[in-house]
């Protein structure tokens, strides 16, 4: 359990999605004006992240990882270089349905995510996530809880980047950097705040 | 027709580029700009996979049925990068080792997708490879500014050839450590965006609050 809440927070924290890896910016930088749309695809990708992680997992462990198949009579097969095609396979399917439910269910927080809701098919942070996942080993259990925190550390990011672009438009900036330029810069001051973190060991 | 293919291949580099304006595919922009050779190959694998999938989604965009469209290109596009890590894998092994991770991630890179949704579903087959050939080539140009920045002031050489001699080799140059981190990349594209704006004005954000004096009633 210990060892369950520590790959939490360092996931949260320590190796936080956008901040320390820099997966999924251009939704990021895209989507954080304001702090409602910014929960709203919070809330989204965590949940994306929290169903595909220990599905890839399934994947990996019982398709793909040499000897897997042994279940169906084919105990030498080695499919791990289908890997790729198979997690985006997962990770497009399912961001699909999750269109089609906020279409059908909250048309509000469809509208506002707009064309950036099939762009999350190639947040990287997605992608990101399960990659790890298959690089670090973990089992079904460490997976499932890897990919809810690292969908909430990315949450958490985008969250405060919006909070800080709220207050942001007030400033009075120069033209050439007004817009996208500005929030370039503080998502690098950002960037260097979370590099304290990454001392930390749990 | 000749026209109107030179402004879909010039207009994504300066006046339309996917970085600066249309803030796209900015994760590997962070990641792969620390070496220019880096950022070269990286820039050539895009340009070759927005080129292709443009294509092929265009040549299948009225057999795709658009509730599973996301599925169908993620697959033409997940099996391009397939093809250019094994070729990489084959004929530059050395290469490939250093982008290994990289090169997975093209199929997130949001151009790709970004492209294949807003023009190569709408538009002939030529026209969608020009314009996904224009977008690479817009996108590798602020790769290489960036990591020729990152790599002259961060290390001193220009495609691993030494310009600066640094301290450390018994020169007079100090590298900027500062500039080999991942969060100088987001400076420095930053102050690319400010440039680009100041050269070009048209392309500057509305303010959404402009500070006035407001007179008294």
């Amino acid at each position: 359990m210990e060892e369950l809440i520590s790959l939490a927070v360092k996931a949260i924290f320590v190796e936080n999605m956008a901040l320390a890896f820099f997966l999924g910016m251009c939704t990021f930088l895209a989507v954080s004006k304001k702090i409602s749309t910014a929960i709203g695809l919070g809330i989204s990708v965590t949940l994306v992240q929290t169903i595909t992680v220990p599905a890839n997992n399934l994947i990996l462990t019982y398709l793909l990882a040499p000897g897997a198949l042994a279940w169906a009579g084919f105990p030498n097969v080695d499919l791990t270089f289908l890997g790729l095609i198979s997690y985006i396979g997962v990770i497009a399917a399912m961001v699909q349905i999750l269109e089609m439910i906020l279409d059908k269910y909250f048309p509000p927080l469809y509208n506002a995510l707009g064309v950036f809701l099939p762009l999350i098919t190639v947040n990287c942070a997605i992608l990101g996530g399960s990659l790890f996942m298959v690089e670090r080993d973990y089992d079904l259990t460490q997976s499932t809880v890897y990919g809810i925190s690292s969908g909430f550390g990315w949450a958490l990011a985008i969250t405060a980047m919006a909070g800080v672009r709220e207050k942001l438009k007030y400033s009075d900036i120069p033209e050439g950097l007004q817009g996208l330029g500005i929030t370039f810069i503080s998502a690098g001051l950002m960037a260097m705040a979370f590099m304290s973190f990454s001392g930390v060991n749990l | 027709m000749a026209q109107t293919y030179r402004t879909m291949l010039v207009d994504p580099m300066v006046d339309n580029n996917p970085i600066t304006l249309q803030v796209l595919g900015i994760c590997s922009a962070l990641a792969v700009t620390s070496s220019m050779s880096v950022a070269l190959v990286m820039t050539i694998a895009v340009t070759l996979v927005t080129g292709f999938s443009s294509m092929f989604i265009s040549v299948l965009r009225s057999q795709i049925p658009s509730s599973i469209r996301i599925i169908v290109q993620m697959i033409i596009i997940a099996s391009l990068v397939i093809v250019v890590d094994q070729v990489l894998k084959a004929y530059a092994y050395e290469i490939s080792k250093t982008l290994s991770v990289f090169v997975g991630l093209i199929i997130t890179n949001c151009i790709v997708m970004g492209r294949a949704e807003a023009f190569a579903m709408k538009n002939p087959p030529l026209a969608s490879f020009v314009d996904g050939v224009g977008n690479g080539l817009g996108y590798g140009l602020i790769l290489m500014l960036v990591a020729f920045v990152r790599e002259l002031f961060g290390a001193g050489s220009v495609f691993g050839l030494t310009i600066f001699e640094t301290v450390n080799n018994g020169g007079w140059y100090n590298p900027n450590g500062l500039l080999l981190l991942p969060p100088s990349a987001f400076f420095i594209i930053g102050l690319i965006i400010w440039a680009f704006r100041s050269w070009k004005p048209e392309q500057v954000e509305e303010r959404e609050y402009r500070i006035q004096t407001v007179e008294a009633h």
